[in-house]
């Protein structure tokens, strides 16, 4: 687990109680966490990071249609290629849910092979971006020849990055269980890198719709 | 101090680099520590250095408007110092002191022994004091920022070759800013899941002290507000360096646009600011007046609608962009509301000193200082919601008069109610408190000196940001007043400064409670002991430390308890041992260390750097993450 | 003298005359630039408006300062005094109270500002004078629409306007004579005709005022525009309307003295130092890069409006412009347009001489000087 640390605090002795929990067995009115802190940690983050998402896609539909001169995105959408690629992403966190009921049981071959799917999954996804973007760049869009380009190189780059880090994440949830770092008691950790890696994928249904589905300007 | 104990076990392979930094005292341990109160003593020192460095750049701008057509700076060195001036003071003081303080008094204040993520609370700090060296370090590498704290474009994010703003100042102003972002996220997280889930029992969120409160307001509000100027300055960087068009009018791109995600960001930082200011306020009125605070419940959703609403009035800062009457109609009205959650605070603070029996400590002067310096700055902010009337006002000295009252009349006096407040349960010893009163009429008097006069030279026709103003426009006797009054308050804090440093070693022995405090922090030692609690509290109303020392009689009135605090001193005995405490971690800095690396790279644009910024990044979160846990 | 008797007799009549002192001062100096003196019907509007607040808030400011102090002193922990207050957690009426209190007080303030709001914003009125004021780094230029078959009329600096006329301004930060030619945001500001509206590239914001006296009067650039904001000066001198047509018929006119006539001054200017690059003295219905300067003279600032016309002035300036004016000008010399080159402003004359290009004596600066004075 990379980004967000276990809490490594523990409360009082005597009993150990479960991580975040600073509270358990005491009675009166005292507050119970819902969530544990690691978990609520990334809920949090996340929410954050809608809002970084949300100021690009604002940005990106403030701006279409308004590209003055080179390709326009009608010119240069392959929207079934693309659909493809969107495809395999979201198949990906059907992959990051088996791997979590996986290690949840316990079951490290499996967990290990479908965390493996969901990162090939990533990967193929980056890889069809990587091919978009070259072949827009090859017809002649780039980031400085228009506000589309801009906007859309910018904003779906981003999302590029994050999925990029998210297949470093799983990789290196792969590598934690091949070394048997991986716990039963660090099963959390594999729900919070799925709870990021969900987050990235819903986070590109909308780009999705909002970039290549969404009616173009003009037409 | 007792001292964590318990060698825990290392497996053979992680030993070497791997092993967890054991040092608690020296100036390792301050490089390493993962102790919420040394951290916070980190923040709240670091960003007083860099008070005293804004506050070189404000003197050296009232030095140059001392007389018209002034020479101490160039053109280019002024516009440099407004800029520094205001980042300065808004990224590295204003929220860094906040942090700080609650970096140290909101775990005691809930009865907790340590922050969430303390490994992530270090590396907050160690960002915003390497964020802050990288933006300094501009005036060194070609120039500081020089597009004022506001940045907008396209004067920032025209091309270098545009000629608009030229040198790589700008360049560094929005880097540090993204690094300074990445720093307040992760304290905004690390104090929301604190407060959530770290409270001791008995502990409700109603029963938090208000300061408590106020800071996890404002954590919810770094939380949203910094995505937007994230995604603003990213938008600049790329206009600038890789040609992209967000902002150049000639292909489209509108500059309205930065400002709208500028000041989405920038209306909640102003409640960030003073947020933390209300909640000390809220804690010193009823020590020192020994009455409850009137109306908690009040105060506090006040402070949670104040936090709402600073949503719906970014606009108010564009008045004068041409929104169109309608868009600034409702957000000249959205900003008169938030006039209502700030006046019943107002109200109950007078409410809470209202018969009660008062004491006029220094920190109770800069208490009540707070109020009434707040209460002009929030009238002259009512001033701005009527739009006409800020048409004339806006970015005129006027506003500079309206923004230092509420930031350095509010924000700056109630930290300073803060420091005289704590200073003693952080280091054992009591601020001086003759010193204390000099530091508090010199400031008093040289802040009004120094910030009412603008008002008057603002509406005479005095704009802001000129490095320089005619001769024979009757600003020259109020702005020789105003820079009198600039280095009034410069003494002043040296003052303090030299309170601090004194009365360190010097003052008198404080005691565990020597303000007959209210809250838990009161109910440990002085300094408290690493482990905070001996044992966690269990609370059962609100001020419960207090209620541990008295009840009321018939009337109302307070009836000491014989056994007052006696729980406190009992836990006292406890020696610490077998609580186990987080151990120190070099990672923290080495991850953070990554950061301004990668700032390097960006602004010179060069791949070598880049590349040893990604490993040190990387390197310093792998090596994070498989630390073992003690 | 006892404590109490002493605040009666000193302190209240200081208090007293300090603060009749802060109200008479309070309208300030007679500046031409003094938004509580104001000479514009909208301005006089927003004034009106702002004193009424100002009245409100003063009441509320010394009420709770005031408040403060009492409390403060009335209720201070004293030997001998019972130090075991009324424990008061709070009071619902009360708290009530000083909710709805302040939201009242905010709904009278509120209805005059919103019909201010609006009424500032009427459309343009038929008979007003319509320019386009158009922000540059670091002056303005002043366009008079062509009118009647009558070309338009460029110029710099100063603003002409007619007295008791509605003049309708278009602010551009986008030359729409020079396309592409975007500048950085301005703000228009003429503190006693009218409140500031920002200059916005791509956008089309306009502000109308009408002067009710005529007279001159100072505005300044209100938004930070890079390194001479401070002196992004300009004046409007209002007019009685027969002087405001004879002075648009006078721009209107061709050159006093042409290039060619000016002799050895015409080809300084028009070849030795290509001040004609940026400039243009012969046609006053032009914009170019710099201020049109075929009727200078009739002028009384220059040099982004912070300069009196003198011909001293004028000297110093043609000579070594960015010693009076700070700009980012080094490169100028080298040509506009040529890739890499960053310039802002008039470049230096004698200093950072390009190779190959000459250094200009005082005499010469002299020459061109009299020769621009003569543009009438």
């Amino acid at each position: 687990m990379a980004i967000i640390e276990q809490t490594d605090l523990t409360p009082a002795p005597p009993s150990p109680p479960e991580p975040g929990h600073d509270h358990g067995g005491h009675g009166g009115p005292g507050p119970s966490a819902a969530l544990t802190n690691p978990k609520l940690a990334m809920w949090l983050f996340l929410a954050s990071d809608c809002l970084f998402f949300g100021a690009f896609i604002s940005a990106y539909l403030l701006y279409r249609g308004r590209e003055q001169d080179g390709p326009t995105p009608r010119e240069l959408f392959d929207i079934p290629f693309t659909s493809a690629t969107s495809f395999i992403l979201l198949m990906s966190s059907l992959g990051m849910v088996l791997a979590l009921a996986a290690i949840q049981r316990g079951d490290h071959r499996r967990f290990r092979l479908w965390i493996m799917a969901t990162a090939l999954f990533g990967a193929t996804f980056v890889a069809g971006q990587i091919f978009e973007f070259t072949e827009f760049s090859r017809k002649g869009l780039s980031l400085d020849t228009n506000l589309f380009g801009s906007s859309f190189f910018v904003l779906t780059g981003f999302h590029g990055a994050h999925v990029c880090m998210g297949i470093l994440w799983l990789l290196s949830l792969w590598g934690m269980s091949t070394q048997g770092r991986l716990g039963p008691e660090k099963a959390e950790s594999v729900e919070i890198a799925g709870l990021y890696w969900h987050f990235v994928d819903v986070v590109w249904i909308v780009i999705f719709t909002v970039i290549y589905l969404m009616p173009q300007p003009g037409t | 101090m007792t001292t964590v104990e318990k060698a825990p076990p290392v497996s053979q392979r992680e030993v070497g680099l791997l092993r967890r930094p054991r040092a608690t005292t020296g100036f390792a341990s301050w490089l390493t520590t993962v102790d919420h109160k040394k951290i916070g003593i980190l923040y709240v020192c670091t960003a007083l250095v860099f008070f005293v460095l804004g506050g070189v750049e404000a003197l050296l701008i009232r030095l140059q408007l001392f007389g018209p057509n002034g020479t101490v700076l160039t053109a280019g060195q002024y516009n440099q110092m407004f800029t520094m001036h205001g980042t300065t003071m808004v990224f590295l003081v204003g929220m860094p002191i906040a942090i700080g303080l609650g970096n140290y008094f909101v775990p005691l204040q809930i009865g907790a022994r340590d922050v969430a993520f303390p490994r992530i609370n270090m590396f907050g700090y160690w960002v915003v004091l390497l964020g802050g060296i990288f933006m300094y370090s501009s005036f060194f590498l070609g120039g500081a920022p020089d597009g004022g704290w506001f940045g907008y474009t396209p004067l920032t994010s025209a091309p270098l070759d545009s000629g608009f703003l030229p040198g790589r100042g700008p360049d560094f102003w929005t880097m540090g800013l993204i690094l300074l972002g990445v720093g307040s996220t992760t304290s905004a997280i690390n104090f929301i899941v604190t407060c959530i889930n770290m409270r001791c029992p008995g502990m409700s969120l109603l029963r938090m002290p208000v300061f408590t409160w106020m800071m996890l307001v404002i954590a919810f509000l770094t939380l949203f507000a910094i995505p937007p100027v994230t995604v603003a300055l990213t938008m600049v960087f790329f206009d600038r360096n890789f040609g992209t068009l967000f902002f150049d009018p000639a292909a489209g791109g509108d500059p309205l646009l930065y400002q709208h995600l500028f000041w989405i960001f920038g209306h909640p930082e102003v409640y960030i600011l003073i947020l933390p200011g209300m909640g000390i306020v809220s804690e010193t009125l009823p020590v020192f007046s020994r009455k409850p605070l009137f109306g908690y419940a009040i105060v506090v959703f006040s402070g949670i609608a104040i936090g709402f609403l600073g949503w719906g009035v970014w606009a108010h800062h564009m008045f004068v962009t041409g929104l169109g009457p309608v868009a600034i109609s409702a957000f000249g009205l959205a900003t008169m509301l938030i006039a209502i959650p700030t006046g019943v605070k107002i109200f109950n603070w007078l409410g809470t000193v209202w018969g009660g029996s008062v004491r006029l400590t220094t920190s109770m002067l800069f208490s009540l200082g707070f109020i009434a310096m707040f209460t002009i700055g929030g009238l002259s902010g009512v001033m701005h919601s009527v739009v006409p009337a800020d048409t004339q006002q806006t970015d005129t000295y006027f506003v500079v008069a309206h923004f230092h009252y509420v930031l350095f009349g509010g924000l700056i006096l109630a930290l300073f109610a803060g420091f005289y407040y704590w200073y003693p349960k952080v280091f054992g010893r009591m601020l001086d408190e003759r010193m204390g009163k000099l530091n508090f009429w010199t400031m008093f008097i040289g802040f009004n000196l120094t910030f009412a006069p603008m008002h008057f030279l603002g509406l005479w026709g005095q704009p802001r940001r000129t490095y320089r103003y005619d001769e024979g426009l009757g600003w020259e006797t109020l702005n020789q007043l105003v820079t009198v009054g600039s280095f009034i308050i410069a003494f002043s804090v040296l003052v303090f400064i030299v309170n601090a440093v004194v009365s360190k070693s010097r003052g008198q022995v404080a005691g565990d409670d020597p303000w007959d405090g209210r809250t838990l922090e009161w109910s440990i030692s002085s300094p408290p002991p690493e482990y905070n609690f001996a044992e966690v509290p269990e609370v059962h109303s609100r001020d419960d430390f207090w209620h541990r020392k008295y009840t009321e009689d018939d009337e109302g009135r307070l009836v000491p308890l014989p056994s007052g605090g006696a729980e406190a001193h009992a836990a006292a005995g406890h020696d610490g041992h077998g609580i186990h405490l987080p151990s120190p971690s070099y990672f923290p800095l080495v991850t953070a260390l990554g950061l301004p690396i990668l700032g390097y790279a960006a602004v010179f644009q060069n791949v070598w750097i880049a590349l040893l910024g990604a490993v040190v990044l990387l390197y310093g979160i792998y090596a994070w993450a498989i630390e073992p846990a003690d | 003298m006892t404590k109490r008797s002493w605040r009666r007799r000193v302190l209240l009549p200081v208090v007293g005359i300090l603060s009749l002192a802060v109200l008479v001062a309070g309208c300030g100096p007679d500046n031409s630039q003094n938004s509580l003196q104001p000479a514009g019907e909208e301005a006089r509007k927003i004034d009106d408006l702002f004193m009424f607040v100002v009245v409100i808030a003063a009441f509320i400011g010394v009420f709770v300062v005031a408040g403060t102090v009492y409390a403060a002193i009335r209720f201070r922990a004293r030997p001998g005094r019972d130090d075991r207050p009324k424990q008061t957690h709070g009071n619902t009426v009360l708290e009530v109270g000083w909710t709805l209190l302040p939201a009242v007080i905010l709904a009278v303030v509120a209805v005059p500002t919103i019909s201010l709001i609006f009424d500032l914003n009427e459309p343009k009125k038929p008979d007003a004078v319509e320019i386009i004021a158009v922000g540059k780094q670091w002056w303005w230029q002043f366009e008079y629409p062509a009118q009647d078959g009558e070309p338009r009329v460029i110029t710099a600096n100063e603003l002409h306007v007619p007295v008791g006329r509605e003049v309708f301004m278009k602010l551009r930060a986008c030359d729409p004579s020079l396309p592409g030619e975007c500048n950085v945001i301005h703000s228009f500001w003429v503190p006693e005709l009218n409140g500031k509206r920002d200059v916005m590239p791509g956008r089309q914001n306009t502000l109308s005022f009408t002067a009710e006296k005529e007279g001159v009067y100072f505005g300044q650039c209100a938004e930070y525009c890079g390194l001479s904001h401070a002196n992004m000066r300009f004046r409007v001198i209002v007019q009685s309307e027969d002087e405001y047509a004879d002075w648009l018929a006078s721009q209107r006119e061709g050159p006093a003295v042409t290039l060619a006539e000016a002799g050895e001054a015409g080809n300084l200017f028009a070849a030795k130092y290509a001040c004609t690059n940026c400039h243009t003295t012969e046609d006053s219905s032009l914009s170019v890069y710099g201020p049109n300067l075929t009727h200078l003279a009739s002028r009384s600032v220059f040099a982004s409006g912070y300069y009196k016309l003198t011909k001293a002035n004028l000297v110093d300036w043609i000579l070594n412009a960015p010693s009076m004016i700070p700009m980012e000008s080094k490169e100028c010399r080298l040509g506009l347009g040529v890739p890499g080159v960053t310039c802002v402003g008039m470049p230096s004359y004698v200093n950072d001489t390009p190779p190959g290009q000459p250094t200009m004596t005082r005499s010469e600066a002299v020459d061109i000087a009299d020769y621009l004075l003569s543009l009438k």
